[in-house]
């Protein structure tokens, strides 16, 4: 089994016909993603590597019965192309999409308590159920099937930690990478939450950053509500106060909230090791299974 | 993105936010003329990014010529916690008896913003939320709908302002959130906002950050940008467009990624380097992308060894390769050892190209850390 994404998944990409929304499709064809339909406006009737464009989601949705959508649309038109998502019932929309302002983020974030759709991102690498299906941009070649979840706010430290994890021989279940933006959709929690209830996960892979408190929570749900066994990551632990490391979200305020060491000691005193390495956090996995 | 004291004083007037008067100037001279205009008392306050300026020496009063001439002495030119001071705001002073503190801000958590008021003003605000909290009222905003009127009133009789001033505080409160909604700001706030012994209720300070991701849609603001760089290096990163930091070590970092960048430096500090700077190439970089990377680092004098640490997803391993080459075949010498740790997409066909005279190659994480921090101490001896 595995979580949000299956070989059931089908999927519209939003800005298909752009230079990275139509590379990463090739690249989600070849994964064996069921990439059923484009949608862009004024390019209804072409085609991209053989999938139909649409001018609406809402066209796409109807026509290819799609459930779920990867936004690759620019950061200015980005908040709206995740509000046309959202008010087609899909099941999953992933927005990919770096550098989409806060603001936006706030308006689209009061919508999706309104809706039973589910937002991954912005600003993240996407979701990968690996054999089954991939959505966003993260590379396939390194993930195996297995029973490892991995949730993570960074693309290539996911990738990091993965290939740490396959080259041991340990698979994953489902890896999702939930954005470094300040304002995202699924948080830790909503993916642990999925994790605990994933009967294939044995063990969980959570990778944190500095900056907000969402590792925090994480810890507090993991203490009160999982079985599953968790081992953490946390990067960050010499950004200075006050500096904006590359992620909008990651960052240390001047009062000291966000750092690193209020991360890791709330996961230790939750029962998560938290590795000084991806190395060890691999370590750490492999005794839990 | 920071705006300066002055910047934001000039948008809150516009926008009908009482503030004392005053003058940008960067000069002894200038500073001398700017106060025969405005008249004695006057506040010599320090126009950099930096908070505390007053505890820094950064702002002082001044009642006399002398006095003013010697503030001006003082702070123009002076390093302010790594900042040199080139601007200075001369502004009337005032006579006050009471400050309050108002801002809105973006609650993460929540994710809406949050307007914040206290009659606990002139002190850092972050003090008072960590001894104090209730002495800060709170009201969340719908971001669809912005501040409804009653929610400024309601939040500003929350603090406990008194009677007479919450008219006009409230009207500071709601200007604020309309400069946060249109300007795309990250915070704003007024601390102090004075209540003058005449019983006017003025704006005394200017905080304002914008969201870097929304210039595209404030090119008034974005012009503002330039000056705010703390040094060169920070400058030039800004000109090639990468995510860079410069810290105080002597391990040079080049990643992809920023959770990856982070990681790098902190593994330098687990192995016992030091990192100089955060240098985040972005995704899908091309070869002139990582030569100028390169080029960024080198001019760093502190640097004494590099690790170019790539996991490619959309970054390519071959691409990466090319602007290596490119950025050291122009040395006869290579000035500082570098150590390349390839991985991911095309990273076979980049370990290929690569040109292995130049640079030194591992093949994981650690072993690429490692042996730069050995460079770097080599190098320091």
């Amino acid at each position: 089994m595995s979580i949000f994404v299956d070989d059931d998944t089908r999927v519209v990409v939003q800005g298909i016909t752009g230079g990275e929304g139509k590379f990463h499709t090739g690249q989600m064809l070849d994964y064996g993603t069921n990439v059923v339909a484009g949608a862009v406006p004024g390019k209804g009737g072409q085609e991209v590597d053989g999938v139909p464009v649409y001018d609406t989601v809402d066209q796409a949705v109807e026509a290819e019965d799609a459930n779920a959508s990867v936004v690759f649309v620019p950061p200015a038109f980005a908040g709206d192309a995740i509000f046309e998502a959202l008010d087609t019932d899909l099941e999953l929309v992933v927005a990919i999409t770096e550098g989409v302002p806060t603001q936006d983020m706030a308006k689209v974030n009061k919508r999706l308590g309104e809706v039973d759709t589910k937002l991954l991102g912005p600003n993240c690498p996407g979701i990968i159920t690996p054999g089954e299906a991939k959505l966003g941009i993260l590379p396939g070649n390194i993930f195996e099937s297995g029973n490892v979840g991995l949730v993570s706010r960074s693309g290539t430290l996911t990738y990091q930690v993965v290939s740490n994890l396959t080259e041991r021989g340990i698979g994953q279940t489902t890896a999702i990478g939930i954005g470094g933006d300040p304002i995202i959709g699924t948080s830790f929690v909503d993916a642990l939450e999925a994790f605990e209830a994933d009967t294939d996960t044995d063990a969980v892979v959570m990778c944190g950053e500095i900056g907000g408190e969402d590792e925090e929570q994480a810890a507090k749900f993991i203490a009160e509500n999982m079985d599953t066994p968790v081992a953490g990551f946390i990067a960050g632990r010499t950004a200075p106060p006050g500096k904006r490391m590359g992620h909008a979200g990651a960052i240390v305020s001047g009062s000291g909230t966000g750092t690193a060491e209020s991360k890791i000691s709330a996961l230790n005193d939750a029962g998560v090791p938290v590795g000084d390495t991806p190395e060890e956090v691999a370590d750490a996995i492999e005794d839990f299974l | 993105m920071k705006l300066h004291e002055y910047q934001a004083k000039e948008l809150f007037a516009d926008a009908g936010i009482p503030v004392p008067e005053s003058h940008l100037a960067d000069s002894v001279d200038g500073v001398l003329e700017a106060v025969s205009e405005i008249g004695y008392p006057a506040a010599i306050k320090a126009q950099v990014h930096v908070g505390g300026r007053g505890k820094a020496g950064g702002i002082k009063i001044a009642t006399t010529e002398d006095e003013a001439r010697e503030a001006a002495e003082a702070i123009l030119g002076m390093d302010l916690k790594g900042y040199t001071v080139d601007q200075v705001l001369v502004e009337q002073g005032v006579d006050f008896v009471d400050e309050y503190y108002v801002g809105v801000t973006m609650d993460r958590g929540e994710g809406e913003p949050v307007a914040m008021v206290s009659t606990k003003g002139g002190v850092d605000i972050e003090q008072v939320a960590e001894e104090d909290p209730d002495a800060i009222a709170q009201e969340h905003i719908d971001p669809a709908f912005g501040l409804h009127p009653y929610q400024a009133r309601k939040v500003v009789y929350d603090a406990g302002v008194p009677a007479e001033y919450a008219r006009d505080v409230t009207a500071i409160l709601s200007t604020l959130y309309d400069l946060y909604e249109s300007n795309d700001a990250s915070d704003i706030e007024v601390n102090p906002v004075m209540i003058t012994s005449d019983d006017d209720v003025i704006a005394a300070d200017a905080v304002m950050n914008i969201d870097e991701d929304a210039l595209f849609r404030h090119p008034d603001l974005a012009e503002m940008e330039e000056d705010a760089y703390q040094n060169d290096l920070e400058r030039k990163a800004g000109e090639y467009g990468f995510d860079y930091v410069r810290l105080s070590g002597n391990t040079g970092i080049i990643g992809n990624g920023a959770g990856l960048v982070m990681t790098t430096l902190d593994l330098v500090d687990y192995y016992g380097g030091t990192p100089a700077n955060f240098l985040d190439i972005g995704g899908g970089a091309k070869a002139a992308r990582v030569a100028n990377a390169l080029d960024m680092v080198f001019s760093d004098e502190n640097v004494d060894s590099v690790v170019f640490n790539i996991f490619g997803g959309i970054t390519r391993g071959d691409e990466v390769a090319k602007g290596i080459n490119e950025a050291l075949e122009q040395f006869d010498e290579i000035p500082k050892p570098v150590v390349v740790r390839l991985a991911g997409t095309n990273a076979e066909e980049g370990m290929e190209i690569l040109n292995t005279d130049l640079v030194q190659v591992e093949a994981t994480l650690a072993d690429a850390v490692q042996r730069a921090v050995e460079n770097a101490d080599e190098v320091a001896q």
